[in-house]
């Protein structure tokens, strides 16, 4: 096989796992939107929020230390403990429940039958809110990620040896994989199913969808609005939460991170607002393409094809088939 | 005749005592008054009918039944205590199911997934539970899938239960409307103009399967109609409104005789 064929491929696979990222975020946004309608700007932030919180509660940081310390004129920094990954986790999961409820109850009941545009609008003011809050509770450092199950078993990083290895024998050129890559590539799999299956076939799921087709309805049947928002915002947060965990450990927990947000706008262009396996297969579309768009046409043009490759592709989308691979298509009875 | 005491019809179906009772209710929207000083009972196992003209109220009777409106003054009464006021949700747990005027269905889920969310108030596996779909959610779901099979043969939509309800045409839609309500085994069903912009054929499916969900669930019913010739052959007893108040209550035979009835129906020259 030739180099330059193997070395495509070596592009392509690093590409489908760069995508599986691209879509954790989108789902996240693809939940809040079937089930209320809105268009969560915030999503990315809160994707850094939860990491922000996941490392804060392991390293045993003081939450609002810099607050606490300009106002009593102490020196508190951290509690001098870490708190073992999983109990993080789940601290964690209770903070995302918590701002999704607050969210609920503090900006979203209050404009209940509202706009679209100004649900939306409301979003963005939420993501300016979290960026700042999340600053203020966990200060504005670049912190390292690591994510432990156990002592021993740990968020894998670096080259896979055994694809290296294989692919060297088969190919005569070593794939360079990532183990992270290869780990995020099977949880957002697996988060996909339960939350496909979830929305299918149980009580809460069946009324998530009620409640995302028609409010009256949905009300008639005994299903109440607020407790189903809370519910997605929190599956909104988990998501987040997870997608925060995999960029963290992959690039640090940085205020750069709530950034993904923008390139997940082109993968729900693809993939269309309103469908969960939509963001997965466009997250995949837009990573695999952007790495191969780089690798083939990069050189011709002088690189950096990546920042701009996935919108001109959402573009051309909404041109020829705005409502995405898989979003309902919009018909209008007369 | 006691409103406590049950007693057996013509064709032999039993009537219980009082399930609700609307005590003196108005409902105001701003300065309109939209119902004034209105008091019926629903009795159990009954059907019952309000009808009227245009405007005078009915849509609006239902509403404040079912939650979605909250009434200035008055009590509702339900299973022998005053209800407090709630969210249409909670009322619709308490097991008052309702069809809408112009139907509210889940458009984008399918004919059985409609039914399926009629059975919200019988299914209460932990949230946990069904997130892992294990134990008792999992038991939950297949047992209301049998029931919601069963409603589904009933009301003979077995043909279409894979479809999306969007795609359904509105005589058919206005049938799984009523096949989800049902579906909540309610202890009152209420029907907002179930027979609205059907053909003679259609009404005659329906009012079937209104007298069949009486005769073999024991189904309670309080349904509104335009079309008086309808009523007067389904309904045990008859409340007539017009311009929101009340003119008439009785069976169907005392409301035909009614003078004000004949007159809001028929008009009266006023001098």
């Amino acid at each position: 096989m030739p180099e330059q064929l193997a070395f495509a491929m070596e592009v392509f696979l690093n590409g489908l796992m760069a995508g599986v990222l691209y879509a954790l975020v989108a789902l996240g946004f693809v939940l809040i939107y079937k089930a209320s309608g809105i268009f969560n700007f915030a999503q990315g932030v809160m994707a850094l929020f939860a990491a922000m919180t996941l490392v804060g509660i392991q390293n045993g940081q003081v939450p609002f230390a810099h607050l606490i310390n300009a106002i009593f004129g102490t020196h508190v920094h951290t509690f001098g403990w870490n708190v073992p990954s999983v109990f993080a986790l789940i601290f964690t999961v209770i903070v995302m429940i918590l701002l999704a409820w607050a969210v609920q109850r503090f900006v979203f009941r209050h404009l209940v039958g509202q706009e679209p545009i100004i649900l939306f609008m409301a979003t963005i003011g939420l993501a300016y809110f979290l960026e700042g809050f999340a600053d203020l509770m966990w200060n504005s450092e670049i912190k390292k990620l690591d994510f432990c199950m156990t002592a021993n078993t740990c968020l894998p990083q670096g080259i896979n040896l055994a694809i290296d290895e294989f692919t060297f024998n088969a190919f005569g050129y070593g794939f360079f994989i990532d183990n992270l890559d290869i780990t995020a590539t099977i949880v957002a799999g697996i988060l996909v199913a339960a939350l496909i299956a979830f929305s299918q076939y149980t009580k809460q799921g069946r009324a998530m969808r009620a409640v995302a087709d028609d409010h009256q309805a949905a009300l008639s049947v005994g299903i109440s609005l607020n407790f189903i928002w809370v519910l997605v915002w929190s599956l909104a947060g988990f998501v987040a939460l997870v997608a925060g965990i995999m960029w963290g450990a992959k690039s640090g927990v940085q205020f750069s991170l709530s950034l993904i947000a923008l390139k997940a706008l082109p993968v729900l262009m693809l993939g269309g607002f309103t469908s969960i396996p939509g963001a997965i297969v466009g997250g995949l579309i837009i990573g695999v393409g952007e790495k191969l768009f780089e690798f083939w046409v990069g050189p011709l043009v002088g690189g950096a094809t990546e920042n701009w490759f996935a919108y001109v592709l959402a573009l051309l989308f909404l041109v020829f088939r705005p409502q995405g691979l898989f979003g309902e298509k919009i018909i209008e009875r007369v | 005749m006691s409103t406590q005491e049950s007693y057996v019809t013509e064709d032999g179906r039993t009537i219980g005592p009082t399930v609700m009772e609307m005590k003196n209710i108005t409902l105001r929207f701003g300065g309109v008054k939209a119902i004034t000083d209105i008091s019926f009972d629903i009795r159990e196992g009954e059907i019952r009918a309000i009808i009227g003209p245009n405007g005078a109220g009915k849509s609006s009777m239902l509403n404040v039944i079912s939650g979605f409106y909250v009434p200035q003054e008055g009590e509702v009464w339900y299973k022998g205590a005053k209800r407090p006021p709630m969210k249409p949700y909670e009322v619709a747990q308490q097991g008052i199911a309702r069809t809408f005027q112009n139907i509210a269905l889940f458009e984008g889920m399918t004919v059985l997934d409609n039914v399926m969310t009629g059975r919200m108030r019988q299914m209460n596996a932990g949230l946990l539970s069904q997130a892992i779909w294990m134990g008792k959610a999992q038991q939950e779901e297949v047992e209301n899938r049998e029931f919601v099979e069963k409603i589904i043969d009933f009301l003979e939509i077995q043909a279409i239960r894979k479809t999306p309800v969007g795609r359904l045409p509105y005589g058919l839609k206005k049938r799984v409307e009523l096949a989800r309500a049902l579906a909540a085994e309610p202890s009152i069903l209420l029907l907002d103009e179930p027979m609205a912009g059907m053909n003679v054929e259609e009404k005659e499916d329906m009012s079937r399967f209104i007298l069949d969900m009486n005769d073999e669930f024991g189904t309670t019913i309080a349904l509104i109609e335009h079309d008086m010739g309808v009523v007067m052959d389904l309904s045990d007893r008859v409340v007539v409104m017009d311009y929101g108040k009340k003119i008439g209550d009785g069976t169907p035979d005392e409301v035909r005789n009614n003078q004000a009835v004949i007159d809001a129906y028929l008009g009266v020259a006023h001098d």
